[in-house]
């Protein structure tokens, strides 16, 4: 079994390239579809690992502190993320409160702890730790399964539904779910796979 | 093949008698099952594609009926209750003037989904026969498809949050409907069929030397 780190192919339309050291560090696109092969971002295992534990952080913030606060008259009502997860949470509903649970939390987490598993070792100059490359391949894959920034949406469509007939405030973890989206789309802007994919299999210490 | 080469020089790894891995895009003999660099499996065409892209399709078209039959929310207001489809919340924000909300609704739950079957549909019937469609457009419409896809859930989000919030006892309480769930479903299993699409069959046609 012979391959070179330096060959790899578009994902989308299986032409060959040779990547030159100088590619490596500068965005390329497949000449004959487009899809982006390098994104060339120096540093990207440091800020993808630092923005990863950031995430994991400001997730544990929203987790504890309350989301939203409703006021309509005599009543009032307070909802945290949990509690929103919970709503479906009776009957046949079940399954679908386990959705939204895996959709808007459990997914985000994990992908920032499968990338903090597979590339800390790295900056910290160790060698791999067992499973690294799964670990890095899952981050991948859940990818399109985290869908922290369309729950986002959603609550800007409910509260605007809601407001009509109560008050709505803001609570800290509605603003600490923002930071969130934002750290999390801009640590997409670094997951440049053939990057970190050298890097994890090039770590030789 | 250096990146600077010219359109004409382009090999596939499949003509190079090679296998491209589609997670992390080494290039390895057809000889392996799975990358030795990230551990995915390896295969130059993923296995039935296209049959695994319309079962996919066909549980989310069959679960989209119900998803549009049932009631999404029940609201108790005053003693009345009141079921909403997803179009018929739809047609209540444009009676109260919110049209925006209504159209980013419209847009996410009724648009994408349908937009989606059509598109996945279209794609695995032109791609299982020869055909002489322009791959680029093809393409574009998989990688859409593939990106907007996820942006379907608003709908399910928006009944979570309104039946977490709303629970003021007789005044006004909300309770989620069947049809969410089936349009949560419906959503997830369009998505694994836009997945389960190998976007290298698009090029295919190309190499073959079928006219653009």
């Amino acid at each position: 079994m012979i391959y070179d780190p330096t060959c790899i192919a578009c994902p989308h339309c299986d032409v060959v390239y040779r990547l030159s050291a100088a590619r490596m560090v500068t965005r390329t696109r497949c000449l004959r579809c487009g899809y982006q092969l390098t994104l060339g971002k120096s540093e990207a295992i440091a800020r993808v690992v630092g923005l990863a534990l950031t995430s994991t952080i400001l997730m544990g913030i929203v987790l504890f502190a309350p989301f939203l606060y409703l006021n309509a008259g005599p009543f009032d009502s307070s909802a945290s993320v949990v509690d929103v997860v919970l709503g479906f949470a009776t009957g046949i509903m079940v399954p679908l409160s386990l959705a939204v649970l895996i959709f808007i939390i459990v997914v985000p987490v994990a992908r920032s702890l499968l990338l903090i598993y597979a590339l800390a070792p790295l900056l910290a100059g160790h060698a791999n730790a067992t499973g690294a490359a799964t670990a890095l391949r899952w981050a991948f894959v859940l990818k399109p399964w985290a869908m922290a920034e369309i729950f986002m949406v959603g609550v800007a469509v409910a509260l605007v539904k809601i407001g009509g007939m109560a008050t709505v405030h803001t609570g800290t973890a509605f603003w600490a779910f923002v930071l969130l989206v934002v750290v999390n789309t801009f640590q997409d802007t670094f997951m440049c796979r053939n990057t970190l994919w050298t890097s994890l299999a090039t770590n030789t210490t | 093949m250096d990146i600077s080469g010219h359109q004409h020089d382009l090999i596939t790894a499949r003509d190079a008698g090679m296998v491209a891995c589609t997670s992390c895009g080494l290039v390895a003999s057809p000889d392996v099952e799975s990358c030795p660099r990230c551990h995915a499996r390896m295969q130059s065409r993923i296995d039935g594609s296209i049959q695994r892209v319309l079962a996919w399709l066909l549980a989310g078209l069959i679960l989209y009926v119900p998803a549009n039959i049932y009631p999404m929310l029940r609201t108790t207001q005053m003693f009345k209750e009141q079921d909403s489809t997803i179009v018929g919340g739809v047609i209540t924000l444009i009676h109260h003037h919110a049209y925006a909300i209504g159209a980013i609704i419209f847009i996410a739950s009724v648009l994408i989904p349908v937009g989606k079957f059509i598109v996945i549909a279209y794609l695995a019937v032109l791609l299982s026969r020869p055909h002489t469609k322009d791959p680029h457009r093809l393409h574009i419409l998989h990688a859409a498809v593939e990106f907007i896809g996820r942006w379907s859930m608003i709908d399910v989000f928006v009944v979570a949050i309104l039946v977490a919030l709303v629970q003021f006892d007789v005044l006004a309480s909300i309770k989620p409907g069947l049809a969410a769930a089936c349009f949560a479903l419906s959503v997830v299993f369009t998505m694994l069929s836009a997945q389960a699409f190998d976007p290298r069959l698009i090029w295919d046609v190309t190499d073959k030397g079928t006219p653009k």
